[in-house]
Formats: structure tokens, C-alpha cells, sequence
């Protein structure tokens, strides 16, 4: 059974930064992921990365923006935090190699973005997550004597300790089959979202949940669930994500008539306010009949304005994007986008050292809820999110780990694992396919949760996802191998995505007021007097399927009262 | 919307548990003609077949994890239109295979850790500074971030290596994808191990010598990394900024063959042994003219070469050679060394998209084929 002073599950940004830190720190360290490190999610991320680094800005002005880019439901200690040790985190990130973008004197150049009251988002053209990603990973390579990588590997459950400590996980080798217990003094998830419960979504097929799930089976509160992020420029033709970068290089957003709807949304900060302001004000337009296309369900995303070998060096992304997947010239016309979901605000509770209420557990990135999003995330502040509390995580989680001895993992946990997955394997025909139900679950959460929500909407979402969490227990699948099993690892991933459904559509119908994301039209207003607190869903630590219980947890405030949001 | 069009996946099966060689199997997909190979294959896992292996997430050719054979020809098969691959095979029905030169572990899955990321590990894959670090950002010219973001915009998905003819000779070969890592080092100015590097990989025998120069990565590349390119580059920096001499004499032969066509507008094969050896005279182009003379025998018995043509060597009809020198006058006057980096633009305005970025074959759909069409007509 493989021992480390830290296991961290995922290996994303979060995760990849967590245990460079964890190893700094002294500690041995697993990182695991079920694909390898560099397929992370974390890879798609493009437009940048927040931080206060140009000496005439202030953090102070960035934890502003994110507060009031959260609607006041950010964490502002949490915030506090984040911002202050954003310029430290960039330099160490340009340290490592990453290769960002320069300005003409030689000094990292920065670019605007949305809801930012100056421009403070350091970039690599539009592949940022990309370039760290990769460069994180060149670091893994270069610590492989205190770092040990368990890549294509699958977990399974978190294990608890009779000391109510979480002491590892249980895991399966996808390339063998093998399952196999990680004793591990502390653990850290930083698995990402749950993308993939929509449909469409900008996310990757490999988003599904699983941190949440896992941690949410073992009693861990999920926090913030009610908030899912729509993006506002989305390719219409296949949900494939436009960076914010577009327009913060300058790119206008228009309705069928060839308007800049923005003006009446968000007059000052236009195509760059909020993000869930402009994609309320574009599915407004949809709504009301100014859309464009065939069904007149787009807006039209105009990069034209911006010279063009500007938009060839700093967004070649999607001008490849565009011409590869929508057969459309960025430079030359403007292309036809959505709002479209893009990213879980919620997630396991932690606090500002990524620790969750389970002792031992620790969670960073969009697995975790610090929260440091609240109603709403601001475009690049992910990438700092991941950086910080994932550093964060490892410090601390190496620093208790040194301290306590290292705990031992009954074989019956491979056991009780392996049965899992054998009868599901095992299971007679007959059944739903898991495409079908996961299809159904994508569809249904896209069309009730979405940009604009009601009771009607959401109740049914409810009740369909219970639905499903029924006939998820005898969907079938075809492969009985152990080789590379997808289809059971996909069962699996269902499984944790319906856990997450249920909690979404439980704090969506339960927050009667609009904040953020979280648009009601039964409740048109922000109610800061009844519901300036989180919601949390958990299951009190018990197995099994009974209803999960919603709590509120307070809000921290510091020295930014509410105020009304306008951009 | 597109109308819905059948399309046929003829894909290579391997189960490695169930002790039978590998099979192909054909399964028919209804989708629009602009949508992907993995789209296809997908729809396939969820309708007919979920034992089906293939590894893919982004579905947006950013994570690299779908490389590959598809039609004969590697590639990402989130990145290649239905349509386009069904035109490039002779019978209509699109082929799809694990990359090559990686063993297979099970399917379209090919084992990674074993070619490609050893390879990759191989070439010191960090960026190694001075110390002490600088107080912030080290400051470096904009460009030279810009030039080395195109080896950084790999996404290590192995289409390069799949088809790689020289890995395919020699299994050893550190080949295109780690290569173009090298070169993210050797370009980046803030690497103080730059002449290190390039020795290093200038005496394995496996190293940057060891490519053939056959365009094959450069084709295969979703991403416009141009693997070739950058191994081409790195040869330029070992020669002429750190001063190494290759290790097949490489570099004078070209320094030869680019004489040649100044003084003569073609090759003098006659000459090209004793001029790539330093010259006549040179004890080294002796001995390598005669570990040659089997091969200059049989292109002499064969009429490949005759006395006559050996030693009076023809120059090109009329003014031919002046123009030839001309082009040479042209280039030895810039200033800067020519470098070809699709990051580095300078697209005039009127510029079609293919001439600026990295294109998917044959793309239908695409609006400047459109262009043209209507520039053409």
C-alpha cells in the first residue's frame, strides 16, 4: 500500500501547484489523477490570469472587484487573501518558465477583462492555462524524486479513519484494473468542476464532478451550489468557449439589428462588465426576439474591430477555433455565441488554507468553495484561484502531516471498491444506457438552471434528477473488461454528477432572491436582509440516498458593505 | 444547420485481454458533415459500443488526448471533419487506428508514458535561470516570448511522433515532439544553459542530427508547432551561435550545396565529397572519398555521373545564373536571421486566414475558401 505524507487527487492547476508546495514543504507527496496531468481541464483556460501587478494598481482595488463581481457572496477575508498574494504567485509562475506575454519595455504585459477596474490579467497569447499547465508539469518532471505521479488512475472513495480523519483513498489503475488503497496523513481534491451535468458545456468530458461527490459522501458540506456560471461567448455551433480575452481586446457584442446592447445593460463597462451580466443581457436579447441565426438564438461576437494582427498573435486560438469548428473568420465576420455553461462557483467547503470540516481533507480550485466567487466568478480570477489555494492546501496540508503518524488502511476498502465496480459490471441488460441518462440529466440542467431560473423550472429539474439517481442503479453497460474500462469509470462519473445535480437544484430552489448567476424571475431582486449567507447541502455523514439537508453558513464582510451592483 | 449525413468508422479493435490479434469493425454514424472524427466515435460509445477505448476530454483540440490515425494520416480526431476524412479515403469510409510508433494498450489508447513522455524527459524539460532569481519578472524582449510560444503552444498529444519516419528507423531518436521542447529552452532567454543544451543533444547519436527532415511532424501538427521547424532551428543556433560541428557533417554539406548553386546554379556531384569534407586537399574528404568509391563506381556504371559531367561541370543557359544570384544578393542582405514563426505575424490585410494560420485540410465550411471561390470567379 503506497504512504505519503500528502495525496493529492487531482492534477490540475490546483493540483499540480499543490504538491510542488507540499513538497517545498518538505512532506512526501502523491499526485493522482484519472488522466494525465496535462489533460487537466485546467489546460482550456485562455485568456489570463488576475493579479495587481502593474505598480500603479492596488490589490485592494482587485478584492474589490471580486467582491463586488461576487454580488457580495464572496468569502472577503478569503478575497483578501487571494488578491494580496496574486503579484507573488505571478512571479513565481514567470520564475518557473512560463512564458508571458511582454510589453514593449520587457515587463509583463497585462490586458483588460471583464468586471476589472484597470487592466491587471497577465497572459500567454490565449493559451495561459496551457502554458502553466505545461510548466507546472515540467516542474512535477523535475521533482519526481519527492513527488510521486499516479497518472490514469481512478478514485474510487475517500476513506475515513475511526478518528473521523480523512486517511486516504481507494483507487483503481485504469490501465490494469488494479484497485489500491493511498494511505495518506492528509489528502487534498482538486478534482474541478461539474461541467459535464450540462449540456452544452464549455467544459471537458472529464468533468464530472467527482472531488464534490466524494467528499459529499463522506459528510463534507458543499457550499455555493446554486451558482453556475454561464459565459457569455460560446459558439453557438458546438458550445466551444470564446475567451473573454476577445473582447477584452476590444470586441463588440450586437443583436440581429447590429446593436451594442451592452449600452443598456452595462453602460460604462459594456462588453466587459460582469459576466453574468452580459449573459443576462444577451439571453434578454435572445428572449425578447433581437437574436441572430436560423432560430435567432445567438448574438454576434464581433472581433473585426480589433487590428488584425493583434487578434493573430493574442487569439489565435479561436481564430483557429472559429475556422476549424464554425467555418467562420474571426477577423473577417462576426460569429455567432451564447451564454453557455462554463463553471461551478460552488463546491466543498473549505477555508482559507483549503480545509474542509472533515479533518485531513482539503480541497482547491473549482472543487472547493472557499469562497472566493460567490455569486459570480470574474474571467482569469480561476487561474488565481487554483494557484493560491492550491499552494495554500499543500503548505498547510504538509505542515499537519508532520506532526501525525501515518495511517493504516484496511484491506477491506479494496473490497468494498472492487464489488462496487463488479456489480456494475455485472448488472443484467435491460437497463438505460448511461449516455442516455447522462444526456437527459445535461439537458434537462441546461434548460432549468440556467441563465434565468424559476420554481416551475427547477422543481422539475428536481424531480428529474431523482429520477435519474433511480434508474442510474440499473443503467447497463457493454464493457467487461479490466483494461481501460471506460464504460465503468463513466457509471461512476454519473453517479457523482446526479450527487452534484441534486445539490444544485436543492440550493437553486431554495435561494428566493437573485444574486449573481442565480437570475430568478419569481424573484427578481438581491435580498441582502434574508439571504446574504451561503447555503450548504450535505448528508450528515450517513451512506446512503436520503434527502441531503440544506444549512446556511454566514457570509464573511470585512470593510466592503453591499452596495448596489451596476457596471 | 447542416443536414444529417451517414458516415462509416472503420476502427481498429484490440482487446489485450482477450488474446486475439487486433480486428477492424465497421460502424455507421448519422451526423453533419463538419463535425469531428471523435464526435463519430462518440456517438458510437454511447449508442452501440461502450467498450470502445479512445482518450479525449476537450472535444476542442486543446488537451491533446484523441491523437489519432485517421485515413492513413495522424491527427487529432476532435480536430478533423467527418467529411474531410471520408474525401481523403479511396473507398469513402473513414479508417480510424492508434498512432503509430507507441505500443497500443488497448483500441485507439496508445501507451504514451513509454515513447513519448521518456522521450521528453530526455531532453531536461525545465527552464534552468540564473540565480539569484530577479527581484520580479526577469525582463526580456517581447519577441523572443512570442517566438518561443509556438514550441509552448504544443499540447503533447504525439501526432508528431505517431508518424515520425526517422523514430520509425531508429526507436532511440529523441524526435519531433521533444525536440520542440528543446528548442522552448534554447529559445527562451531567460535559459542560462543554452550551449549545454545543444551539445548535449548535438553528440547523442539519437539527437538532433538524427532527423531526416522529412515534413512529416510539420504535416501531422494540430496545433502549428512546426516540430521540423524548430529542430532546425535549434541545428542553426548549435552552428552558428555555439560553434559545434555536427556530428554527420551536416552543416558543411549544406554550406556546399548552397555554393554549389551560386557558383553553378545545380550540384556538382562530382565535387560535393571533397567541398563537404573541407575541399580537395582535406585528409578527411580523402578518406571519405574512399569509404565512397563503391558508391561512385556504381553511379559511374550506371551513368548516373559520366567522366565528362565530373569534370566539366555545366552552368545554366542564359542569363539563368544571374538571377540565381540575384536571390542570393537579396537574402545576404537582410539584416536579422530569416526565422519562420506562425506566432511572429506580420499578415498584410488582404491576406487569406490559410496564410497566417495552421489549417485544417480541406476545410468546406470555411468562409475564406469562400473568398476565394469569389476571387476566382
Amino acid at each position: 500500500m503506497p504512504q505519503h505524507d500528502v495525496l493529492i487527487i487531482g492534477a490540475g492547476l490546483a493540483g499540480q501547484r499543490a504538491a510542488l508546495a507540499a513538497a517545498e514543504a518538505g512532506a512526501t507527496v502523491a499526485i493522482m489523477s484519472k488522466v494525465h496531468p496535462v489533460r487537466s481541464h485546467s489546460v482550456a483556460a485562455a485568456g489570463g490570469i488576475n493579479a495587481a501587478i502593474n505598480p500603479a494598481d492596488d490589490w485592494r482595488s482587485h478584492a474589490f472587484d471580486t467582491i463586488k463581481g461576487s454580488d457580495y457572496l464572496g468569502d472577503q477575508d478569503a478575497i483578501a487573501t487571494m488578491c494580496e498574494e496574486a503579484p507573488a504567485e505571478i512571479l513565481n509562475l514567470e520564475h518557473m518558465g512560463v512564458t508571458f506575454h511582454r510589453n514593449d519595455t520587457g515587463h509583463l504585459d497585462l490586458r483588460a477583462f471583464g468586471g476589472a477596474s484597470m487592466k491587471r490579467t497577465a497572459y500567454v497569447a490565449d493559451i495561459t492555462g496551457q502554458a502553466i499547465l505545461h510548466v507546472l508539469y515540467e516542474q512535477l518532471m523535475k521533482h519526481s524524486q519527492v513527488i510521486d505521479r499516479y497518472e490514469e488512475w481512478f478514485t474510487t472513495s475517500l476513506v475515513m479513519g475511526e478518528n473521523g480523519r480523512c486517511i486516504g483513498c481507494v483507487a483503481r489503475d485504469i490501465r490494469t484494473g488494479e484497485m489500491q488503497t493511498f494511505a495518506a496523513k492528509t489528502t487534498i481534491l482538486a478534482t474541478g468542476g461539474v461541467g459535464q451535468a450540462f449540456k452544452p458545456t464549455t467544459n471537458g468530458l472529464i468533468c464530472t464532478g467527482d472531488g464534490m461527490s466524494l467528499a459529499y459522501k463522506i459528510g463534507a458540506p458543499l457550499m455555493d451550489m446554486e451558482m453556475i456560471q454561464y459565459h457569455p461567448t460560446t459558439m453557438t455551433a458546438n458550445g466551444f468557449l470564446i475567451t473573454e480575452g476577445a473582447r477584452g481586446e476590444g470586441a463588440h457584442l450586437l443583436n440581429a439589428a447590429g446593436e451594442r446592447f451592452m449600452e443598456h445593460d452595462a453602460p460604462n463597462k459594456m462588453e466587459l462588465a460582469s459576466r453574468d451580466v452580459v449573459s443576462r443581457a444577451e439571453q434578454k436579447e435572445i428572449n425578447e426576439g433581437r437574436g441572430t441565426g436560423p432560430l435567432k438564438d445567438s448574438v454576434l461576437l464581433d472581433v473585426t474591430v480589433v487590428p488584425r494582427n493583434r487578434t493573430l498573435e493574442a487569439l489565435r486560438e479561436i481564430v483557429n477555433l472559429g475556422r476549424d469548428f464554425a467555418g467562420v473568420d474571426i477577423t473577417r465576420d462576426p460569429i455567432p455565441v451564447r451564454p453557455g455553461q462554463h463553471y461551478t462557483m460552488g463546491g466543498v467547503k473549505t477555508d482559507v488554507d483549503g480545509e474542509t470540516p472533515i479533518p485531513g481533507l482539503y480541497a482547491a480550485g473549482e472543487v472547493a468553495c472557499v469562497s472566493v466567487h460567490g455569486g459570480n466568478r470574474l474571467g482569469a480570477n480561476s487561474l488565481l484561484d487554483t494557484l493560491i489555494f492550491g499552494r495554500r492546501s499543500g503548505t498547510h496540508a504538509a505542515q499537519v502531516a508532520s506532526s501525525i503518524p501515518m495511517p493504516e488502511i484496511p484491506d477491506s476498502k479494496i473490497a468494498d471498491d472492487s464489488r462496487v465496480i463488479q456489480d456494475i459490471i455485472d448488472r443484467p441488460k435491460g437497463g438505460r444506457r448511461i449516455s442516455a441518462i447522462k444526456d437527459e440529466l445535461g439537458t434537462t440542467m441546461n434548460q432549468y438552471c440556467a441563465v434565468f431560473r424559476d420554481e416551475e423550472g427547477m422543481t422539475k429539474a428536481h424531480e428529474v434528477v431523482r429520477r435519474l439517481k433511480e434508474e442510474a442503479r440499473t443503467a447497463t453497460i457493454d464493457d467487461r473488461g479490466t483494461v481501460f474500462n471506460q464504460d465503468v469509470l463513466g457509471a461512476l462519473e454519473l453517479d457523482f454528477m446526479l450527487d452534484c445535480s441534486e445539490a444544485i437544484t436543492m440550493a437553486a430552489l431554495e435561494r428566493k432572491e437573485s444574486r449573481g448567476a442565480h437570475s430568478r424571475t419569481d424573484y427578481t431582486e438581491r435580498n441582502d436582509e434574508e439571504w446574504l449567507h451561503h447555503l450548504t447541502v450535505e448528508r450528515n455523514g450517513e451512506t446512503g440516498d436520503e434527502v441531503p439537508h440544506l444549512k446556511t453558513a454566514p457570509v464573511t464582510i470585512t470593510e466592503w458593505q453591499p452596495m448596489e451592483r451596476t457596471y | 444547420m447542416a443536414d444529417l449525413q451517414e458516415f462509416t468508422l472503420r476502427v481498429r479493435r484490440y482487446d489485450p485481454e482477450s488474446g486475439e490479434a487486433a480486428y477492424y469493425e465497421e460502424h455507421t454514424v448519422e451526423l453533419e458533415p463538419h463535425r469531428s472524427v471523435l464526435e463519430g466515435i462518440l456517438q458510437v460509445k454511447a449508442d452501440k459500443d461502450g467498450s470502445l477505448g479512445v482518450r479525449c476530454s476537450c472535444r476542442a483540440a486543446i488537451c491533446g488526448s484523441c491523437g489519432c490515425r485517421i485515413s492513413g494520416k495522424p491527427g487529432l480526431a476532435c480536430h478533423t471533419h467527418l467529411d474531410d476524412a471520408a474525401a481523403r479515403s479511396a473507398d469513402g469510409v473513414i479508417t480510424v487506428e492508434p498512432m503509430g510508433n507507441m505500443p497500443v494498450i488497448k483500441d485507439l489508447i496508445v501507451d504514451m508514458d513509454a515513447v513519448h513522455w521518456k522521450k521528453q524527459a530526455r531532453v531536461t524539460p525545465w527552464l534552468l535561470t540564473a540565480e539569484p532569481l530577479p527581484e520580479r519578472e526577469h525582463i526580456v524582449p517581447k519577441e523572443a516570448m512570442v517566438d518561443v510560444t509556438q514550441s509552448m503552444a504544443c499540447i503533447q498529444c504525439g501526432a508528431c511522433v505517431s508518424d515520425c519516419l526517422s523514430m520509425e528507423v531508429d526507436p532511440l531518436f529523441i524526435g519531433p515532439a521533444a525536440l520542440a521542447k528543446a528548442y522552448r529552452f534554447v529559445g527562451d532567454p531567460r535559459d542560462v544553459r543554452h550551449d549545454e543544451r545543444l551539445e548535449n543533444l548535438a553528440e547523442d547519436p539519437h539527437g538532433l542530427y538524427a532527423c531526416t527532415h522529412c515534413f512529416k511532424c510539420i504535416e501531422a501538427c494540430p496545433k502549428g508547432v512546426a516540430p521540423m521547424s524548430q529542430i532546425m532551428r535549434l541545428r542553426r543556433r548549435a552552428s552558428q551561435d555555439a560553434g559545434i560541428v555536427d556530428r554527420n557533417n551536416g552543416e558543411r554539406h549544406e554550406v556546399t550545396i548552397v555554393n554549389h548553386v551560386k557558383k553553378w546554379g545545380t550540384l556538382n556531384e562530382a565535387m560535393m565529397v571533397p567541398d563537404s569534407y573541407g575541399g580537395k586537399l582535406a585528409p578527411a574528404a580523402a578518406k571519405e572519398l574512399l569509404s565512397s568509391l563503391p558508391v561512385i563506381t556504381r553511379a559511374l556504371l550506371r551513368g548516373k555521373v559520366t567522366p565528362k559531367s565530373a569534370l566539366i561541370h555545366h552552368k545554366l543557359p542564359g542569363d539563368g545564373q544571374e538571377h540565381v544570384r540575384r536571390i542570393y544578393r537579396e537574402v545576404a542582405e537582410r539584416e536579422e536571421r530569416l526565422e519562420l514563426n506562425l506566432y511572429v505575424t506580420q499578415a498584410d490585410d488582404d491576406m487569406p486566414l490559410e496564410a497566417v494560420t495552421t489549417t485544417v485540410e480541406g476545410d468546406p465550411t470555411s468562409t475564406t475558401n469562400d473568398e476565394k471561390a469569389g476571387a476566382a470567379s
